[in-house]
């Protein structure tokens, strides 16, 4: 007995499961369980949010008066005045204050600079010229001394410029270094490996504090005379130097997902190992590892926050120094931090962000 | 007979100290040769023509591959492997790169073609293997034969004189076997030089001018198709071929 393939026509769903009622439904009250978790957190919410609206708006003090904010303290509400009366010294730390439009202006310019390079119709062969002058600029204006600009040395410079500076600088340096540990960890060449392998397992032995009070105090004692280097270099080296090495664990490990078919494919067709890895290993590799990766791109931008006990007061350091130092105002520190979490929260949650937006990018090619 | 595109004489090879994957291998290969190569997993048929291309380096005994002889010297392995294409069991197309990408790295990358004329080169090869439309898409998108059929044609990309399978069918879901066995035998009918590691005895009847049976890293047995199968000599490959063909 033969018999005909009889197609069913497609139906819709019976209920609906698409939507924000069908969401809140299924989502937040899909069983008693989930129902009583969704309860009790709404209530603890109900419970902390007219407390904090009160501490952070109400009550709070937002002009720079001191006496107002001691008042303020009495009765339970935030002192943004801090905030207000001290941002220029927070944000730019030591920098001559008739001077600040110099950094406020190259951080802008470095900001720029790094959110041109996100994007992707910007990735061209001349972006590396626009890094270049980007810079440049950036060092010539901070430091001054010429056209009338008056000359601003390092150990002046500080506040949110010099963490912008010196994150960008160590990521942009540490990535393409810890590229090559990671390769050269996995080389077939005995020195090269054995190199690798002592480099990341000392930087990684040893805290990143350690290494700054070396780059900063140690280092200079190993110059010969009348020779040195100018402390911020020698500490963007030092992080440069550390973070590559945790970096360089994370590429590896996208390096031995990569099947071992794929670069036997890649020698088969003649390309030499450079550019296999280029071609056809790193961007596979890379792929897999960007959340590992930013992770520690985002590492490196608080970590610069370290670099204060080597007297380099970037934003943290700076915002102590800004109220340490001022008996009136040392009482609110604690809001000074808020501001400043919130600078940081900014630029980490952006690259957070981006570094999801760079998965979805890459996953074009997964996606059947 | 011509002279030899390919020669194996006394060649050795070992894995670590003990395992004696290859033993006293002796080979010529004719140009235009179509050779397959049969034998139980573990016997050293995938290990032998993977010498070929110095993706796996010899011990003992000279082989030489277009008047090249494989060394140590980086320069010849380079020009082997300009004549030599191979396609895998894995496919390894190149899953971060389009079809078309895939097909065109090596002549832009190692043959210096301009991009354009790499494009153009590489859809005659998708043409060939009658894949070009889908030449937008990622491996990946595609089916097995349909990717089997692609690193075909990025291999013939290079134009080599010479052309490697290694189990290019074993991945393969049964309905999609035919369809890239349907592009190796056209291949083979344009004289390439062809060195073929399947079990696919059907393939072997129809284009192998001589069918070798390997057996613990040995050429156990080789002879043309037709005596191979009806008139084996040696016991092994009876029983290799009642085993194979017997259902």
């Amino acid at each position: 007995m033969t018999s005909n393939f009889q197609p069913i026509a497609a139906r819709p769903a019976p209920v609906r499961i698409e939507g924000v009622g069908p969401w809140v439904r299924t989502n937040l009250f899909g069983n008693w369980a989930s129902s009583l978790t969704t309860l009790a957190l709404l209530g603890l919410v109900a419970w902390w949010l007219p407390g904090f609206l009160r501490w952070a708006f109400v009550d709070a003090v937002f002009v720079p008066k001191a006496a107002l904010c001691q008042a303020a303290r009495e009765t339970g509400g935030a002192c943004w005045g801090v905030v207000a009366e001290k941002y220029r010294l927070i944000i730019f730390g030591r920098y001559p204050y008739a001077q600040q439009w110099r950094p406020a202006v190259a951080t802008v310019a470095m900001v720029a600079l790094l959110v041109v390079s996100c994007i992707r119709v910007f990735w061209r062969p001349w972006l590396a010229l626009l890094w270049a002058a980007v810079l440049a600029f950036f060092f010539a204006l901070m430091l001054g001394g010429f056209a009338g600009l008056e000359a601003v040395t390092t150990d002046r410079w500080g506040g949110l410029p010099l963490t912008v500076m010196v994150a960008t600088l160590s990521i942009v340096l540490a990535f393409p270094l810890a590229v090559l540990v990671a390769l050269g960890r996995r080389s077939h060449m005995p020195a090269i490996k054995t190199i690798c392998v002592i480099y990341v397992e000392l930087i990684r032995g040893v805290p990143l504090i350690s290494v700054l009070f070396m780059a900063s105090f140690m280092f200079p004692l190993f110059m010969p005379p009348g020779m040195s280097i100018d402390v911020l270099i020698r500490v963007l080296v030092g992080i440069t130097l550390f973070s590559a090495a945790y970096m360089a664990e994370i590429v590896r490990g996208g390096l031995q997902a990569i099947p071992k078919g794929q670069q036997e494919a890649a020698d088969t067709l003649g390309l030499s190992y450079w550019q296999a890895q280029r071609k056809v290993v790193l961007p596979q590799a890379l792929a897999l590892v960007v959340p590992g990766i930013m992770n520690n791109f985002i590492a490196i931008f608080k970590d610069t926050s370290l670099i204060t006990i080597v007297s380099l007061y970037e934003l943290t350091g700076s915002m102590g120094l800004a109220l340490d130092s001022d008996s009136d105002w040392r009482p609110f520190k604690l809001t000074a931090y808020l501001f400043i979490t919130a600078i940081y929260f900014i630029f980490c949650f952006s690259m957070s962000r981006y570094s999801l937006w760079i998965e979805s990018q890459l996953s074009r090619s997964k996606n059947r | 007979m011509t002279e030899a595109i390919i020669s194996f004489d006394k060649v050795n090879k070992w894995y670590g100290n003990n395992f004696h994957v290859l033993r006293d291998i002796d080979l010529a290969v004719a140009p235009g040769e179509r050779i397959v190569v049969c034998g139980p997993s573990g016997s050293g048929k995938s290990t032998l023509i993977r010498c070929i291309n110095r993706l796996e380096e010899h011990q003992q005994g000279r082989l030489i591959v277009d008047g090249t002889e494989l060394s140590d010297d980086v320069k010849a392995i380079e020009r082997v492997r300009k004549e030599v294409g191979m396609v895998f069991q894995q496919f390894n197309l190149f899953p971060h790169l389009t079809v078309l990408e895939n097909l065109t790295l090596a002549p832009m990358w190692v043959g210096k073609t301009p991009k354009k004329e790499a494009e153009e080169r590489a859809m005659v090869q998708l043409n060939r293997v009658r894949i070009a439309e889908q030449a937008g898409k990622y491996p990946l998108q595609l089916s097995g034969g349909q990717q089997q059929r692609v690193a075909i044609a990025r291999a013939l990309c290079l134009t080599p004189k010479i052309m490697l399978f290694d189990e290019p069918t074993s991945a393969l879901d049964p309905e999609m076997i035919k369809e890239v066995l349907d592009v190796m035998i056209e291949l083979a009918e344009g004289g390439i030089t062809m060195i073929c590691v399947t079990h696919e005895m059907g393939f072997a009847k129809a284009v192998a001018n001589r069918v070798i049976f390997m057996d613990q890293g040995q050429i156990v047995e080789e002879n043309e198709p037709h005596e191979f199968f009806n008139n084996p000599k040696n016991e092994r490959t009876k029983d290799f071929l009642s085993k194979i063909l017997g259902h």
